[in-house]
């Protein structure tokens, strides 16, 4: 089986999809001769042409209004936002029409897209290439937010979204794109929407968690392991809406203790959802309160993101706090 | 036919053919400029200025010390020549790739190398990469998203409008910008309220792998603000002396009330569009030697060596002191210490809340314990 990193499990689902399904289209900025400033997009122009590879103009308002009018027409818009901190452009079109048509058209209408973008930090990206907005998208009612950790995942979840007949927000963390390499099928497979996937198992302390901060908390579990001997479950949530609480909820009945960790700020994050639907449905799966560890509530900074971005010391604070409660 | 609109002002033919003072070898295309002597030379010495400046922060960041960098080689001239028409009471609005407008305004190289290498005295506390401005300057740091920051220069003009202030704004902005709904906003508005705004559009035929034909089906950028009802000029980009006299007209229409401009500098990228980039994947080599041909500084040394007010020395002597100054500048800055990590929670509110003051304790936890555990983060 081949080993691929994410970059090109993704140009490998991309290039199958289109040649599976001509409704298949790609569209964003710098898509084409460029291959996408990530090269996710690297060769398709040669093998789909312009007229199936599309390179925009700069408006992110304009590449999701469009994608959403060629969904409603018929095809399956594969729609690139160069990077995801660009998106608010088009943040009318998402909310008022992505994830509302099917509602106002009465299921006449529906807008099978996939809005795919790189996201979050760790590559000094600063401010305005570093964020983790899903957040935003999980509390639109009508959107499924994806989010994958490997390239065996991105592959079967860029499938699994472009198959979708709800618009889907697929994020790629972009430190991870060439950094973690797996074996990864070179035919046609699907990871399911909606199922998460266990990392780790683990009796002590359940860690949910996603995209790039998968790495951070199986490091901190090591950790704690080594130094205290406590055994932690890592699972990877991977579809962050609608996301996996079976999945959740059995790790909870084994360890009875839960760590959140993502990127994204902490104030009505998405932690936030995870928490409470824990407490109001399973309260008495648990031993103590439940701990996020997360970005902190500021803008994205250039500076000292490793301190920013939740780390090893402080998910081991985190751990510390609900194993000793 | 009945006309409608005011032809005279909304020129049609400024906005689709360009104006140029020196043609690309500095010989002057319709008799001489008349402007001071001291004007021309330090129109020449600021685009000397960013070209060494853009040279070394290209190099800093191959050195890991500069996150990222967009080149501003080649597109000296339109930053140079539009600022030098600015009061010191006016205010810039710039996007990435201005180096030569920020000289222009009094910045120093040494504030600006403090900002690329977020140095403890980063005047931006290490917020974020490529954006550069300071309160003391009238400088309005750029955001990342292009194109933000137009419908901003023109709030900021309607402001000073409404506050009886006779200044000026002026905002840079490439050629991919303009298809955002940003350009379009605030040129509609700019245009409605007759806002004291100048326009400065540097259009450098590529938005990254994009090229202009991709971004627009107008035959120029500059026949964009007819539409607005905002003059559009075209200008030579790559001619500072061309620039500087379009962008005096604009500003003085501007003060004087009768309102905004938009000027198209036609320029080009002779770089990558950033230090990530690989221009080989999208455009040829042919075109970029075509455009080295004519870049906007040996124009100018030409045209000045001719006019006699540089000699061929005194060209050197300017080059390898600025070069000397520049590189002791870098030297100096390299050995500042860095910015405390407690700068990540500041500036949020005027005061924070009680979450950041959580998260302040929780940082300062955390780094004790990475030092406990032995773990480099960076
Ligand atoms: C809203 C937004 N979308 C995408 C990007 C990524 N990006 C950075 S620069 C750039 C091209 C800008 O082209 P242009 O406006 O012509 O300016 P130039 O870089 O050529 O000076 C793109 C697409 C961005 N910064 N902001
Ligand atoms: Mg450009």
């Amino acid at each position: 089986m081949p080993v691929m990193n994410m970059v090109q499990a993704l140009n490998q689902a991309l290039r199958e999809e289109m040649a599976r399904d001509p409704r298949v289209v790609v569209l964003g900025e710098d898509v084409g001769r460029r291959g996408g400033v990530f090269l996710v997009t690297e060769g398709l122009i040669d093998e789909f042409g312009e007229m199936r590879v599309i390179d925009t103009p700069l408006t992110e308002m304009g590449i999701i209004g469009v994608a959403i009018g060629m969904a409603l027409y018929g095809l399956r818009p594969v729609a690139e936002i160069q990077f995801i901190d660009f998106v608010y452009e088009a943040f009318d079109q998402i909310v008022s029409n992505m994830a509302k048509i099917r509602y106002r058209s009465g299921g006449m209408y529906s807008v099978p897209m996939v809005l795919r973008s790189p996201c979050c930090g760790g590559i000094r990206g600063g401010m305005h290439h570093s964020q983790s907005p899903e957040a935003y998208f999980m509390h639109t009612a009508g959107l499924i937010t994806v989010m994958p950790s490997t390239p065996y995942d991105a592959k079967g979840l860029l499938k699994a979204s472009i198959r979708s007949n709800d618009p889907v927000i697929f994020l790629e963390p972009k430190s991870v794109y060439r950094t973690i390499k797996e074996e990864v099928p070179d035919r046609d497979y699907t990871v399911p929407l909606g199922k998460a996937r266990l990392v780790r198992e683990g009796s002590d302390v359940t860690i949910v968690t996603w995209g790039a901060m998968v790495y951070q908390s199986l490091e901190a579990a090591k950790l704690v392991e080594e130094r205290h001997g406590w055994s932690v479950e890592v699972i990877d949530l991977r579809t962050l809406f609608p996301f996996d609480r079976d999945a959740i909820v059995e790790s909870l009945e084994k360890t009875e203790r839960l760590v959140i960790v993502h990127e994204a700020p902490k104030t009505v994050g998405p932690g936030a959802e995870i928490a409470a639907y824990i407490a109001e449905n399973h309260i008495e799966l648990l031993r103590g309160p439940i701990a996020r560890v997360t970005g902190f509530d500021t803008p994205f900074p250039l500076a000292h993101e490793k301190l920013y971005m939740p780390n090893i010391a402080r998910i081991y604070m985190a751990l510390k706090k609900v194993m000793q409660y | 036919m009945e006309v409608l609109g005011r032809r005279d002002i909304l020129n049609i033919d400024r906005a689709l053919g360009l104006y140029r003072v020196l043609d690309e070898d500095g010989n002057p295309v319709a008799g001489e400029p008349s402007l001071p002597d001291k004007l021309l030379l330090d129109m020449y010495t600021y685009m000397v200025r960013a070209r060494i400046l853009d040279g070394w922060l290209l190099k800093l960041q191959r050195m890991g010390r500069v996150a990222l960098h967009a080149p501003n080689k080649g597109q000296e001239a339109a930053a140079v020549g539009a600022t030098l028409a600015l009061k010191r009471e006016d205010w810039l609005f710039p996007s990435y790739r201005e180096l030569g407008a920020l000289l222009v305004r009094g910045m120093t190289e040494e504030e600006i190398l403090d900002r690329a290498l977020t140095t403890i005295d980063d005047p931006l506390k290490g917020s974020d990469f490529a954006i550069y401005g300071h309160r003391k300057y009238n400088i309005v740091p750029a955001p990342v998203p292009v194109a933000n920051q137009i419908p901003h220069a023109v709030g900021a003009a309607l402001a000073a409008k409404i506050m009886g202030d006779k200044i000026v704004t002026m905002t840079f902005f490439g050629d991919g910008s303009t298809s955002r709904g940003d350009f379009h906003t605030g040129l509609n508005f700019a245009g409605v309220f007759k806002a004291p705004v100048v326009f400065v559009n540097q259009n450098n035929q590529w938005a990254i792998s994009v090229p202009l034909k991709r971004q627009t089906a107008s035959p120029t950028i500059a026949i964009k603000g007819v539409a607005y009802g905002v003059p559009g000029i075209r200008v030579d980009g790559n001619d500072v002396i061309a620039v500087y006299t379009v962008a005096m007209e604009a500003v003085e229409r501007a003060r004087s009330g009768e309102g905004p401009t938009l000027i198209e500098a036609v320029t080009y990228r002779l770089g990558p569009h950033t230090t990530a980039d690989d221009p080989t994947r999208y455009r040829v080599e042919e075109e970029v030697r075509e455009w080295e041909r004519k870049e906007p500084l040996r124009r100018m040394r030409r045209y000045l060596i001719s006019r006699g007010l540089l000699t061929e020395e005194e060209d050197k002597a300017l080059w390898s002191e600025w070069e000397k100054r520049i590189e002791e500048t870098v030297v100096k800055v390299l050995e500042k210490p860095p910015l405390p990590p407690e700068v990540v929670l500041e500036d949020v509110y005027e005061e924070p809340p009680w979450n950041l003051r959580e998260q302040m304790r929780e940082l300062r936890d955390s780094i004790r314990l990475l030092k406990e555990l032995g773990v480099e983060l960076e």
